[in-house]
């Protein structure tokens, strides 16, 4: 993967926009006020959570050597190649939970028919857009980014040069 | 339920357990799985008044600043806190008003169910509205006072009399600022105008339209509830009695009365001891008939008759979960939607009785003040028709149950610091000058599942009478109170200072005194205007060593009644902040810039000893402005003042 999530938890104001949009991104409309009412009901794929005073979504890290798609009898869970996000193929998916048990962060889950798997898939048609994912680009505060490696190491060099700056002061 | 009640009283705490190991979904649950509720609601900088948004502002800059329409956070925050407030007044009020309309029914035909109990009182609100007493009949007495009390939310022109009970001081400071009340629908609706999408945009003129409109709830819709509540019920007297779900018997009907008009309750409350009506319940196999109230019912129904108190908001849906209720009625205010569902688990019958307050699938039956005993016994003979029905392996009913005092009205607390013969608020005023008594606070106020249940409330009272400071209580507090044994005149021995011991024995009071219901924050009121005309502690509600607190707050309601203490030159305190802290500037003109302005100000803090050391030393700086003597006994806490 060239680019990752980054979340700043401080920032995070747990308003869940980014759980809103991420199911209607997942929806047959598109459209909030449709998307409530369609038969097969979407949902986020992605979590907020708690921690103390803190909230910080979560989602799927779309790990490079992702254990998912190792486990898979089915090869249901996969990628197009190493720079996709990692996808499940319901048609394909035998039903044997493996990737839910193997997932280091618990972001995989049962769709609302019970049955069918969801995860994060990084909002890969907007990404073909050449868009960012929606819960990206939907968060109020810029809490969520999507950002290259080298993007996000130097935004956290350019922090620690602020911290290095503040204890100087 | 995940959450330990550790700090609750032990019913609440059982029934946590309870509904922990059987699995049933309560208010704790509920707001587990609400986490983590949206920051921008909590700061007060989500915007939903118009179809251009909802806007929010990006509380750390990088985002938008201002809204739509160029709202920026200070009006936004402005416009949701007053809107907050006109929903309280209105909440307060229209139960005024539905008071008044008894008062016209009970005037207008002799046959009614109500009648003019309190004879001292109706000439006291006469004298207020200038109604002619000499050579008439109570109930042309009472006419007049419930069209003038009715005038109060309409008037066209001049402003709202009941009001100019105020001190004249404060109520010149008032017309000053263009805060002066001057009809009670008249400022609520002139909020929501202002507030409507590119009206007034100054946070700060906002927030005086907004204690223009709550000081028309607290001298206003509250008072004239309380002050006509007194008149056709009477006012409250002492009275012994008890609290906690303990209340409830396993071997009788029992029926809980929860929301806060005291219209229909108190017709229950008498017709409860109708002797046909326990044969009857008898004749089912009960032994007699319990009645309990929940919130501020429960205080209205306790204050006149000594019912018993089932327990506190927070309490209600353990009451049901006792399996011993065999009816709850409820009408408005602090009624959770969430009782329809866990009364669906039990026995219990839920009776909705107000046309302003339905629930989906819960029985209705509409409450007329025209037809008071007939409808009270139709709901009492439910009640009793549904005990059979009561699944015994079900009922678990926990023992804790405390003794308590209440019933101090304005007039009361007074005639027992004076003595009944010579009533008089000049020994409270001395014991204040002395330094024996350190000042006053009103801790009054809502639960909520945010915190800690009820460790707000207790541990705040406990540390201000350790320190000499009286306090009196309403609503949700005074319930919590009561639970916790404050309300036992006992409780002064073992947690009042030394000063404030000295007078509870002597007058043998608690050193918490139950002053009523939430409308009832208007006696406080009536209570502080005296205290200034008595003497010595100057000459305006701002001068005196007292403050407010709500530290466990939820509703809109406590919102209009910290803003009419605000506004009336007290200092009030509050756990959880307004939804105000994404607006620097609101923020600081409530807890500061605004005391330059009215001598009131706001203050948020959320641990409870804190929060009281704070009202403390804002009872000592006021103690030093009026050159008052040092406390005649050490204090456990010292203030910088």
């Amino acid at each position: 993967m060239d680019k990752i999530i980054l979340v700043d938890i401080d920032k995070c104001m747990g308003c869940h926009t980014c759980k809103l949009s991420c199911a209607l991104e997942h929806s047959k409309s598109s459209n909030l006020s449709e998307a409530i009412f369609e038969k097969n009901r979407t949902v986020p794929r992605i979590f907020i959570e708690k921690i103390n005073d803190k909230c910080v979504p979560i989602q799927c890290m779309h790990c490079d050597n992702a254990p998912c798609i190792a486990v898979c009898p089915s090869h249901a869970v996969s990628r197009k190649n190493d720079k996709s996000p990692v996808t499940i193929n319901n048609d394909r998916c035998i039903g044997c939970h493996e990737c839910i048990i193997i997932c280091p962060f618990g972001v995989i889950k049962n769709g609302p028919d019970g049955k069918s798997l969801i995860k994060c898939d990084l909002c890969i048609k907007r990404l073909e857009d050449g868009k960012d994912p929606a819960c990206v680009e939907s968060c109020p505060t810029k809490a969520i980014k999507y950002l290259s490696i080298k993007e996000v190491n130097t935004e956290k060099r350019r922090r620690y040069k602020v911290m290095i700056l503040q204890n100087e002061q | 339920m995940t959450k330990d009640l550790s700090y609750a009283d032990k019913a609440s705490r059982e029934m946590g357990k309870l509904a922990s190991d059987e699995n049933i979904e309560i208010i704790w649950d509920r707001f587990e799985a609400m986490q983590p509720q949206c920051g921008f609601g909590s700061l007060g900088i989500c915007c939903k008044v118009c179809n251009m948004g909802p806007c929010r502002i990006d509380p750390f800059g990088e985002g938008p600043q201002v809204g739509v329409c160029g709202a920026n956070a200070d009006t936004i925050a402005a416009r949701n806190l007053i809107r907050m407030i006109a929903a309280g007044v209105a909440a307060h009020s229209d139960h005024g008003r539905d008071i008044a309309y008894t008062l016209l029914l009970a005037a207008n035909d002799p046959k009614s169910d109500y009648k003019i109990k309190d004879e001292e009182k109706l000439f006291a609100v006469a004298e207020v509205y200038g109604v002619k007493i000499e050579n008439r009949d109570n109930r042309e007495i009472a006419k007049d006072i419930a069209k003038a009390a009715l005038e109060e939310f309409g008037r066209y022109e001049g402003d709202m009399v009941i009001a100019k009970t105020a001190p004249e001081k404060r109520i010149k400071l008032w017309q000053a600022l263009g805060i002066m009340p001057r009809a009670i629908d008249r400022e609520i609706a002139e909020s929501m105008h202002r507030t409507n999408m590119g009206v007034d945009t100054d946070y700060k003129n906002i927030v005086k339209q907004g204690m223009r409109t709550a000081l028309g709830d607290g001298w206003g819709g509250s008072m004239v509830a309380t002050e006509l509540s007194d008149i056709l019920f009477g006012r409250p007297s002492i009275k012994r009695s008890k609290a906690n779900l303990g209340i409830l018997k396993k071997d009788h009907v029992n029926i809980v009365v929860h929301g806060h008009e005291p219209t229909l309750s108190d017709i229950i409350a008498v017709v409860s001891q109708d002797e046909k009506l326990i044969e009857k319940a008898k004749a089912k196999g009960a032994k007699g008939i319990v009645l309990g109230g929940i919130c501020c019912t429960a205080n209205e129904i306790l204050m006149r008759h000594g019912i018993p108190i089932a327990g506190s908001f927070l309490q209600q849906e353990l009451a049901i979960m006792t399996g011993a209720v065999d009816l709850m009625i409820v009408d408005v205010q602090c009624i959770m939607p969430g009782l329809s569902k866990i009364s669906n688990c039990f026995h219990t019958k839920l009776i909705t009785t107000s046309p302003k307050a339905k629930f989906p699938g819960v029985t209705h039956l509409e409450f007329k003040e025209e037809k008071a005993v007939e409808i009270a016994k139709k709901i009492l003979e439910t009640a009793i028709d549904n005990f059979p029905n009561r699944n015994k392996s079900k009922v678990y009913i926990p023992k804790s149950k405390e003794d308590l005092v209440a019933g101090f009205s304005a007039e009361s607390v007074f005639e027992f610091l004076g003595g009944k013969y010579r009533s008089t608020y000049r020994p409270l005023n001395d014991a204040i000058i002395s330094g024996r008594l350190r000042g006053a606070a009103g801790v009054i106020g809502c639960s909520n599942p945010r915190v800690e249940f009820e460790k707000g409330h207790i541990e705040m009272v406990k540390e201000l009478i350790k320190n000499d400071t009286l306090v009196v209580t309403t609503g949700c507090n005074a319930i919590s109170c009561a639970k916790h044994g404050l309300l036992k005149p006992e409780a002064a021995l073992e947690h009042a200072g030394k000063g404030l011991q000295e007078i509870c024995r002597t007058v043998g009071i608690p050193p918490v005194l139950h002053v009523g219901s939430c409308v009832d924050n208007s006696r406080i009121l009536t209570v502080l205007s005296n205290i200034v005309a008595e003497g010595g502690l100057g000459d305006d509600l701002s001068d005196l060593p007292a403050a407010g607190a709500a530290p466990e707050w939820m509703s809109e309601k406590a919102v209009s009644i910290g803003f009419y203490f605000v506004a009336s030159g007290v200092y009030t305190m509050i756990g959880d902040p307004l939804p105000v802290m994404g607006s620097k500037n609101l923020y600081n003109y409530l807890v500061d810039e605004i005391e330059n302005e009215v001598g009131g100000k706001w203050a948020f803090e959320q641990n409870p000893i804190e929060a009281a050391h704070k009202m403390l030393h804002h009872i000592d700086k006021k103690r030093k402005a009026l050159k008052l003597k040092p406390m005649i006994y050490k204090q456990a806490f010292e203030s910088e003042a």
